[in-house]
């Protein structure tokens, strides 16, 4: 029954005051691989990842369970899922450099604690996302892509078990779109890394995601 | 007076100072033809600054402004201030900025320092008291007080109102045997520490403390009718003051690190039971407070063996005031035998009359005589006489060095 | 038009402000004609530095201010940070009837709380503190102003909170807490290091205005605070009224030292505020997610409660007092009488009057100001606020009040016109002008634009828009900031004692005539009506803002 590699989702649902949102939701995406969660706007799939991540409060319930690497994550508290989460809005904190945003996710694991270490995993981080030199800019004089990069790449520094996209690329234009949707791929794939991709997008979960899952409305009386 | 308070109130105060200043120019009148002064009052509004910190005197002013505006058309308007200093100051600071008529007050409750800083640098209007007609009623031959306020001559720029004496109250369940002289408050805090203090000065009931404590300890206190000679004359006169403070500052309430604002702050104190010994200058406080269950049936005044200060109180009126003439009516009114006799009554205010009782009619008289109980146990006797004031310099130098030793 | 409204508010702003500063400024310098004062001199500073206790003074006013803000903002900060939710929830509605009881009565009700015949004593009393008579507690205006300190936090922390609170939704909060967990942030470390930073900018401007406020306010220092000495404002207030004119030299002098030590307590905040950010942007980047470590100064926000509690029985014992005809120690309550209100309702009528009446002239004049403020510009589209304006407006709430009052009540009086009211009406709108701009400017410019687009593409000309538009859909907003006026004109007391040459006495100023000793229940009745008439407006606007034409 335990997940095994990956990231596995069992009978998976949410109920808003008692009321479910959408039937249970059971899948399991090997490392490296996509899975896209698709619906309409309102059915609760972006709860569904605010849920996994532990953020979802307030009037909300979650039933059935959740594993990745085997571990089952809804006991956790959030801090301690080590879930990626990248919305469509990239939420670079305004009061702080591009290379400080970057360093607000680098863990401050062992051997990421000096401050060269530090900085030297930062401009690493900025070249893979081609933002060499980049670090000392403020996040509002980049542009809508370059931002998204440096989130995804925020998100990839605290060194996440699995990745959660939740319509990560709707505010793209469709040019820059397409080329983001690779770059997601390439670094999943080098990774090792799971991934969640929720969107309302079909071209997106086309193009990212092996497995598709549509969340059904369940049947209310209101 | 209905109708103008309600201008004030609909907001149109604005307006209706902007429309005052005709009716000033209106205000002409000859000081010796009574008449004149009666026809120019009608309809004036007369700006009374006087002393707000008790409600029956406050009661009692509303009193007095009713019954003027029913008799002689004259609007009194108490603007209550916490210190009458406040007062002098603006009309000083009106004199600085030019404005020699229409000024802001027309009437004012005065005595002492603040009467001798206004007369000294020409801010009041007069001699008007031989001009009021019920000005022969008060009594000028008895009362030391009358015609010279704190050692100043008043030279007819204001008229006595009411007459006050120093007086100790305490709650004879908690103290049964009060020190009968100043100097004995020393023993006493001794053995009752904590529970003894004066007001701040320059709250006049605490400079009043300092200087019954002055005239008490000081070696010669007939030099205190002349301002000190010099900082050593003072130094030497106030040494034994500064010497019994010394020694009873750290036995006061809270040490001596801090002080009742007022008078009425002491005596609400000494109702709560925070103090043993309140100050009063005002006979009637007594009966008042325990009438409305500010004080305990229990509690007492006394006088300090070898008399307490006493003095009067007055009414003048700035130069610049701009309703002089319902200044006037307003004195004539408060120093006629009606309205002393209702100050008088201890169940409204309880202020000892200025009036000589053998000036008035019999009926006149019978209201002062079928007042309740006046105040009589507390006026002036043989073994407890009403001394005089200091001369005024002697306050502000009392004043300056208590707040450079005791104050900051 | 734009120009033109803009010249009106700088001159009715700034002049007053600057031309009492002028009128202080001189006479600092010996420089006084009418006083005899004709040539330049360094005689009123000499006078000055020579008085006894003139710095412990300083000092006083210059730590109950810093500490009381420091304290209010931790405060804020900590319930922001480490709160429950349902507590900021529960006090969002609070706040804002919270805010509008005056700095005046607070004081007043909290010396009924907690001086030694106080309500709290009274309680244990005589049961089980053994306390027959009221003990020997030197507080409230003990030597180190710690009253003064309990007060100003009492009155200043419903209002950082509130307006942190109304900034808090431009912030992204929730987004960026997710973000930051999602990261592996400890909530209250993601808290302090994705949304504190931005927050504490958006709150410069309150926190300077509570600050400068704190540092050299009258009202609470008078009746809260200790008088052996006083806070220098109190000290500068008694040389400004000493029948002895020849103290306004050294008042001047010193109200100049107050605004020196006003702008160095505004200068070492921000300093402090500077080291501060760059310290926070050093901890953002170091990667520590904070386990929990700073749970204990974050567990400062238990202390919220009981202090609102305090604010509440501060109302409650002012009631009280109200209906007392007597109520000796140590009895837990009075012999109830109507009396008071009876013996006092006409001449407390008529102070209410007063205070209403300038405070709804205030407020009407503030609102037609500020509305053809934000119209002005509307041309201009998404141009922020003209760079002088907010100065301006920040000038009345930084520069202290005992600073450059008595200078513009002197420059009242040298006008020669004799209408106390008028520059009463003034003095108040220095400060409700502010207050009402600043609430009705923020969700005046989140007003969606295509709104009027579309009237004006419909034919209306530009009042029509305005009346059958941009006003219904300011509703809310408009309310809240008439009410907000209205607070604030009750509040104030300087201005009014200053201006009005004593002979325009509100509800403010009568309440701290009666503080020095008056009646309690005399001073408990027009307390309790100086806080409940904002109060009951505060309430009004809330309820009338909510209620809407058609539901949802």
């Amino acid at each position: 029954m335990t997940g095994g590699e990956g990231l596995r989702l069992e009978a998976l649902s949410l109920a808003l005051r008692g009321e479910p949102l959408f039937a249970p939701v059971t899948l399991t995406v090997p490392p490296g691989r996509v899975a896209a969660i698709v619906g309409p706007s309102g059915c609760g799939k972006s709860s569904l990842l605010l849920a996994l991540c532990g953020l979802l409060s307030g009037p909300f319930t979650v039933s059935g369970e959740a594993w990745i690497e085997s571990i089952p994550l809804l006991q956790l508290p959030p801090e301690r899922r080590k879930l990626g989460l990248i919305f469509q809005d990239p939420l670079l904190l305004p009061h702080l450099s591009v290379a400080e945003n970057l360093a607000f996710g680098l863990s401050a694991a062992a051997g990421r604690r000096g401050k060269g270490e530090r900085a030297a995993a930062i401009e690493e981080a900025l070249a893979q996302i081609r933002l060499p030199g980049y670090g000392k800019r403020d996040p509002a004089t980049l542009s809508g892509g370059q931002r998204a990069r440096v989130a995804l790449m925020r998100s990839l520094l605290a060194e996440p078990r699995a990745l959660l996209l939740d319509e990560a690329f709707a505010s793209l234009d469709a040019g820059l779109r397409q080329e983001m949707r690779s770059f997601v791929a390439a670094i999943l794939r080098e990774r090792g890394l799971p991934a969640l991709l929720v969107t309302h997008d079909q071209a997106d979960a086309e193009a990212l995601a092996e497995q598709q899952v549509e969340l059904a409305f369940v049947q209310q009386n209101t | 007076m209905r109708l103008s308070r309600r201008q004030i109130l609909a907001g149109s105060a604005g307006l209706a100072a902007l429309a005052m200043a005709p009716q000033a120019r209106a205000d002409a009148f000859d000081l010796s033809d009574w008449d004149s002064v009666a026809a120019a009052a009608r309809g004036q509004q007369v700006y009374f600054n006087a002393w707000g910190g008790d409600r029956r005197i406050n009661d009692y002013i509303a009193w007095a402004g009713q019954t003027l505006m029913e008799r002689h058309g004259v609007e009194l308007i108490q603007v209550k201030i916490s210190d009458v200093a406040d007062a002098v100051t603006r009309v000083l600071a009106e004199r600085t900025a030019g404005q020699d008529s229409d000024g802001a007050i027309d009437l004012i409750w005065i005595n002492g320092e603040n009467f001798a800083a206004m007369k000294a640098n020409d801010l009041l209007f007069g001699p008007f008291t031989s001009a009021l007609p019920n000005w022969r009623l008060v009594d000028l031959v008895d009362n030391p007080t009358a015609l010279v306020d704190f050692t100043i001559p008043t030279d007819g720029l204001e008229a006595p109102w009411g007459r006050a004496q120093f007086n100790i109250l305490y709650d004879s369940d908690q103290v049964s045997a009060p020190p009968p002289r100043f100097a004995g408050f020393l023993d006493w805090a001794k053995e009752h520490p904590r529970r003894l203090t004066y007001p701040r000065p320059p709250d006049f009931m605490g400079t009043t403390f300092l200087k019954q404590g002055l005239i008490t300890l000081t070696p010669d206190p007939s030099i205190l009718e002349k301002p000190p000679a010099d900082q050593a004359a003072f130094d030497a006169a106030a040494a034994p003051l500064w010497d019994f403070l010394d020694q009873l500052t750290p036995l006061l309430w809270r040490g001596g690190s801090s002080y009742p604002t007022s008078g009425p702050a002491q005596q609400q104190m000494l109702a709560d039971g925070e103090l043993d010994f309140a100050f009063s200058f005002n006979p009637g406080d007594l009966q008042s407070g325990i009438a409305t269950g500010l004080f305990p049936a229990s509690t007492e005044s006394y006088l300090f063996d070898g008399g307490t200060l006493g003095n009067s109180h007055f009414l003048a009126i700035p130069y610049n005031a701009r309703a002089k003439a319902g200044a006037l009516v307003a004195i004539n009114f408060l120093i006629s035998s009606e309205a002393q006799a209702r100050k008088a009554d201890p169940q409204l205010w309880g202020d000892p009359t200025i009036l000589a009782l053998a000036a008035l009619t019999p009926a006149e008289r019978a209201r002062f005589e079928s007042l309740a109980s006046p105040p009589q146990p507390l006026t002036p006797g043989a073994s407890a006489p009403s001394l005089p004031e200091p001369h005024p310099a002697w306050t502000s130098a009392l004043e300056a060095a208590w707040t450079s030793r005791y104050g900051r | 038009m734009g120009g033109a409204v803009g010249a009106v508010v700088v001159l009715l702003l700034g002049a007053p402000v600057l031309l009492g500063l002028v009128g202080v400024v001189l006479p600092a310098f010996g420089y006084l004609p009418a006083l005899g004062g004709e040539s330049l001199t360094l005689d009123p500073w000499r006078q000055l530095f020579a008085e006894p206790g003139l710095w412990t003074a300083a000092l006083l006013g210059l730590s109950s201010g810093l500490l009381a803000t420091l304290l209010s903002l931790c405060l804020v900060i900590a319930l922001l940070a480490a709160g429950p939710l349902w507590l900021r929830r529960g006090l969002q509605a609070l706040l804002a009837p919270l805010v509008a009881v005056p700095h005046i009565a607070l004081a007043v009700g909290l010396t009924f709380l907690i001086m030694p015949s106080g309500w709290l004593v009274r309680f244990v009393s005589p049961w089980p503190s053994g306390w027959e008579r009221p003990p020997d507690l030197a507080f409230p205006q003990d030597d180190l102003g710690l009253s003064l300190i309990l007060g100003l936090v009492a009155k200043e922390t419903p209002f950082l909170l509130l307006m942190a609170l109304a900034a808090l939704p431009r912030l992204d909060e929730e987004w960026r807490l997710a973000m930051a967990r999602s990261l592996g942030y400890h909530p209250v470390t993601a808290w302090l290091k994705t949304v504190l930073p931005d927050l504490l900018r958006a709150l410069r401007l309150p926190l300077a205005a509570v600050l400068s406020y704190g540092v050299a306010n009258v009202e609470m220092a008078v009746i809260l605070g200790p008088n052996t000495p006083p806070t220098l404002a109190i000290l500068i207030l008694d040389w400004f009224r000493d029948p002895d004119l020849a103290q306004r030299f050294l008042g001047s002098a010193a109200a100049l030292l107050q605004l020196g030590i006003v702008l160095f307590a505004l200068a070492l905040t921000w300093g402090l505020a500077l080291g501060l950010g760059r310290l926070a942007r050093r901890l953002a980047a170091d990667g520590r997610r904070g386990q929990g470590r700073l749970l204990l100064p974050a567990g400062l926000w238990l202390a919220l409660p009981p202090l609102l509690a305090l604010t509440l029985l501060a109302l409650l014992v002012l009631f009280v007092w109200s209906f007392a005809a007597r109520w000796r120690f140590p009895d837990l309550l009075p012999v109830w009488s109507l009396e008071t209100w009876q013996r006092q309702g006409e001449s407390v009528a008529l102070l209410t009057g007063q205070s209403l009446a300038l405070a709804l002239c205030s407020t009407a004049i503030a609102l037609l100001l500020a509305f053809a403020l934000l119209e002005s510009r509307r041309p201009a589209r998404q141009r922020a606020a003209e760079p002088w304006l907010l100065p301006v407006l920040a000038l009345p709430l930084l520069v202290p009040q005992i600073a450059f009052l008595f200078g513009a009540a002197v420059a009242a009086l040298q006008s020669g016109i004799a209408a106390p009211w008028f520059f009463v009406l003034w003095g108040h709108l220095l400060f409700v002008l502010p207050y009402v701009y600043l609430t009705l400017a923020g969700p005046h410019r989140g007003l969606d634009r295509r709104y009027h687009q579309q009237a004006i593409s419909l034919g209306k000309g530009p009042w029509r828009v305005f009346f059958t538009v941009t006003l219904p859909l300011l509703r809310a907003p408009l309310l809240t900031a008439a009410a907000v006026g209205l607070a604030v004109s009750f509040a104030l007391y300087l201005p009014t004692v200053l201006l009005g040459g004593g002979r325009v006495v509100t509800l403010a100023s009568e309440a701290v005539a009666l503080s020095g000793g008056g009646d309690r229940r005399l001073l408990a009745v027009t307390a309790l009506l100086q806080a409940l008439v904002p109060l009951l407006a505060i309430a009004l606007a809330i309820r009338l803002g909510r209620k809407r034409r058609f539901l949802p």
